[in-house]
């Protein structure tokens, strides 16, 4: 066995490179200063972000385009607490995120030290796994363990916590044996008689829907979607987590169903007799009150975490197992069966016909934010990466942005954290170089992480972004709209202050603004032009649009608010 | 309500109990006894939890997603032997004294510590044994009562 004493730190960085991990984001500081000597002469690239938040968004989104594992490495106390939030937001999308946390030295544990703050308690309710090292020769096993933990199964966040004095101890080498996790063994492999019991229900349905989300993504299973979908003539609705999963546009494709999800795709649910349920959690967002979902269709629910199986909705066949293999069960099981679909997709198509997802540019009138999208997605095409906040914005684009490849869609769809798009943008860009990003925000969203821009610029990290700016928090705004008699409380942020060409000047990048539609065109073309600097466009839209088709909290997904007419009746 | 008694095997490992409370609590489930002590098995330690019936399922489910869960065993309610151990304090004077201790005994209970104004009791048994021997010590004034949290095994495994 090759073995030489190493630091803690050099273990950790050495370990990284073992594990081919090329790229982290991160802040350093005190307690983990010893694990940036070492990460100075190595070949992992590191960007240093201005603030833990955004580095942890950045692997996120690092994570979330390439399918791979995103490293953050943050000091103790404030570092790790604001870790927090990219912790939790990784563990509800499943994003596969390893973070590397600096600690107050052993000894000084529990006496309230200068930056001390116990995290792997804090982070123990945000995480999918958390270590507390204790000893340096720890440190090369630990880390093969918390990358199978983070990408396999379900994936997940997963935290290494290292006191500062472990950092400097000196230890061997040793390469990371076998894995010994005697608790943690996900199953991949579907039970073949659930198979055959969900090949059933499905030869005997008429009205079937496919019910998919990210867990299609996380699994690279998009094929077998395509071709489970177009073998047997299955419409498919993708969730927030599952656009792209199956592309737009196809004529099986309904897009994305729930509280602003399209109406053909909300009732084809509501109309089914099957759901074909496959990475997917039966969230409120889609789900609406559970009692009034899918009264009429039985289900079958594959997914690869058990616990979700039967949380919200009961299952006639209940299939654990990873996305891909479910997939390539059922066709086989299916074998030549013929599903006779052609009625409930016709049924389907005229609804698509009649119930349009649309919006009313006027010609003088301020931007439209899904104007604006369709003119961004003629002139880019489907290759781009696109990265949005949340709130209105996010809804948008999810409905009227037209995705044909998975990991191309990047969200905060679980946590709902603002602040998500910039970072998350810089790490898919930093993934994906040559590809366009689109880091597509809301002026709230980008108020929260909008130093990230001077990340960008620093490192050479040229994402493109559009705020939307309604100088208001939309969603909230129309929630109180319609909710609570227009009463605008602390929603509005005002159109004036920042000036984001200023703004964006300030931080090294070019800045441009749109503000009627004869312009959209022109200054996009002008922003697709540049490459060598990050390009941010202040798009000045209409703070009283709403974002419809709409289902209300807790409502019933029968009972779908089309437009503004149907906000009377409520 | 009808109650469901898991048996829990995880590795000895710190912060194995922070982790099984927090998730019960972050998911809001009911659990009416939580106890935990080592195992014949080096390394590991076996929790006993009694849940209510309608969280059971996923109480599991969560539970199973802790790295450092290893088994989770539902004892099946009709083969399974349940103890809890109480330790309690009455207070005794001279009219009570007789009474009391004979209270005490014919409950199964065994005096453990007397002095001149007090007895402590320790009585092992089902839950229900427990309540009825807090409830015959009560009108004696019980000066401190601790109870062991419940513990369970299955009789054919």
């Amino acid at each position: 066995m090759n073995k030489e004493q190493l630091t803690g730190a050099e273990l950790v960085i050495r370990g990284l490179e073992y594990l081919n991990v090329s790229t982290v984001f991160g802040v350093p500081g005190g307690a983990i200063l010893p694990a940036y000597d070492p990460l100075y002469d190595s070949p992992i690239r590191h960007i240093l972000a201005r603030h833990e938040q955004g580095a942890g968004h950045m692997a996120e989104g690092y994570a979330q385009s390439t399918g791979e594992l995103g490293v953050v490495i943050a000091t103790s106390g404030p570092g790790a607490t604001n870790l927090i939030t990219p912790l939790a937001n990784a563990l509800m999308d499943s994003t596969p995120l390893l973070a590397i946390t600096g600690q107050v030295a052993s000894e000084a544990i529990g006496n309230d030290a200068f930056q001390e703050a116990y995290t792997v308690g804090l982070s123990m309710a945000a995480t999918k796994h958390n270590y507390l090292i204790t000893d340096a020769s720890e440190i090369p096993q630990v880390l093969k363990e918390a990358k199978y933990i983070a990408t396999s199964g379900r994936p997940g966040p997963v935290l290494i916590d290292i006191p500062k004095d472990i950092l400097n101890q000196k230890s061997d080498w040793v390469e990371p044996g076998p894995l010994d996790l005697p608790g943690y063994k996900p199953t991949l492999e579907p039970n073949p008689k659930m198979i055959q019991q969900a090949a059933n229900l499905i030869k005997n349905s008429n009205k079937p829907i496919l019910y998919v989300g990210g867990g299609i993504i996380h699994s690279k299973a998009n094929q077998e979607l395509f071709d489970l979908a177009t073998k047997f003539n299955i419409p498919v609705v993708t969730t927030l987590m599952g656009r792209g999963a199956f592309p737009d546009g196809h004529d099986l494709c309904l897009e994305m169903p729930g509280m602003h999800g399209n109406y053909t795709a909300t009732t084809s649910i509501q109309k089914s007799d099957l759901l074909i349920a496959i990475g997917v959690r039966f969230d409120d967002r889609v789900t609406a009150n559970p009692s009034f979902f899918a009264q009429n269709a039985k289900v079958i629910h594959a997914d690869i975490d058990p616990a979700e199986i039967g949380k919200v909705r009961e299952a006639q066949v209940p299939i654990v197992g990873d996305a891909k293999s479910v997939m390539l069960g059922l066709i086989n099981a299916l074998g030549d069966t013929k599903l006779n679909t052609e009625n409930w997709i016709n049924e389907l198509n005229s609804m698509k016909n009649e119930f349009p997802l649309s919006y009313n540019q006027n010609e003088n009138g301020p931007l439209k934010v899904p104007f604006v999208l369709e003119e961004l997605q003629n002139l880019t095409g489907e290759e781009a990466i696109v990265v949005s906040g949340v709130g209105q914005h996010q809804m948008w684009i999810s409905q009227h942005w037209n995705f044909t490849k998975p990991n191309t869609w990047l969200n905060s769809g679980g946590l709902g954290t603002m602040g998500y798009s910039l970072p998350a943008a810089i790490g898919a860009k930093t993934a994906y170089p040559e590809k366009l990003v689109l880091a597509l925000d809301g002026d709230g969203c980008f108020q929260m992480t909008c130093q990230e821009l001077i990340t960008a610029s620093t490192e050479n990290i040229p994402v493109k972004i559009v705020v939307f700016n309604n100088g208001n928090h939309g969603m909230v705004r129309q929630w109180q709209k319609i909710f609570y008699n227009s009463k605008f409380s602390a929603s509005e942020l005002g159109h004036v202050v920042p000036d984001y060409v200023k703004l964006a000047e300030s931080m090294g990048a070019v800045g441009l603004r749109m503000t009627k539609k004869s312009e959209v065109k022109n200054v996009f073309l002008e922003m697709l032009k540049i490459n060598d600097k990050p390009v941010l466009i202040d798009c000045v839209v209409d703070p009283e649009d709403m974002v419809f088709p709409m289902v209300p909290a807790g409502g019933s997904n029968d009972q779908i608010i089309l437009n503004e007419e149907d906000l009377k009746n409520l | 309500m009808s109650e469901r008694i898991l048996s829990v095997l995880v590795e000895d490992k710190p912060g194995v109990l922070a982790r099984v409370s927090s998730t019960i609590s972050r998911r809001g489930f009911n659990i009416n006894s939580l106890s935990v002590g080592p195992t014949h098995i080096e390394g590991r330690s076996k929790m006993t939890i009694v849940t209510e019936l309608d969280a059971v399922e996923q109480v599991k489910k969560q539970l199973n997603k802790l790295v450092n869960v290893i088994k989770i065993v539902e004892l099946d309610p009709e083969m399974t032997i349940e103890t809890e151990v109480l330790l309690l304090k009455v207070s005794i004077n001279k009219d009570s004294q007789t009474s009391v201790i004979e209270k005490a005994s014919l409950s199964g209970a065994n005096s453990v510590d007397v002095g001149q104004d007090y007895a402590v009791f320790e009585l092992t048994g089902s839950s229900k044994e427990l309540n009825k021997f807090e409830d015959l010590m009560k009108p004696f004034g019980i000066i401190e009562m601790v109870r062991g949290g419940r513990i369970a095994i299955q009789t054919n495994l």
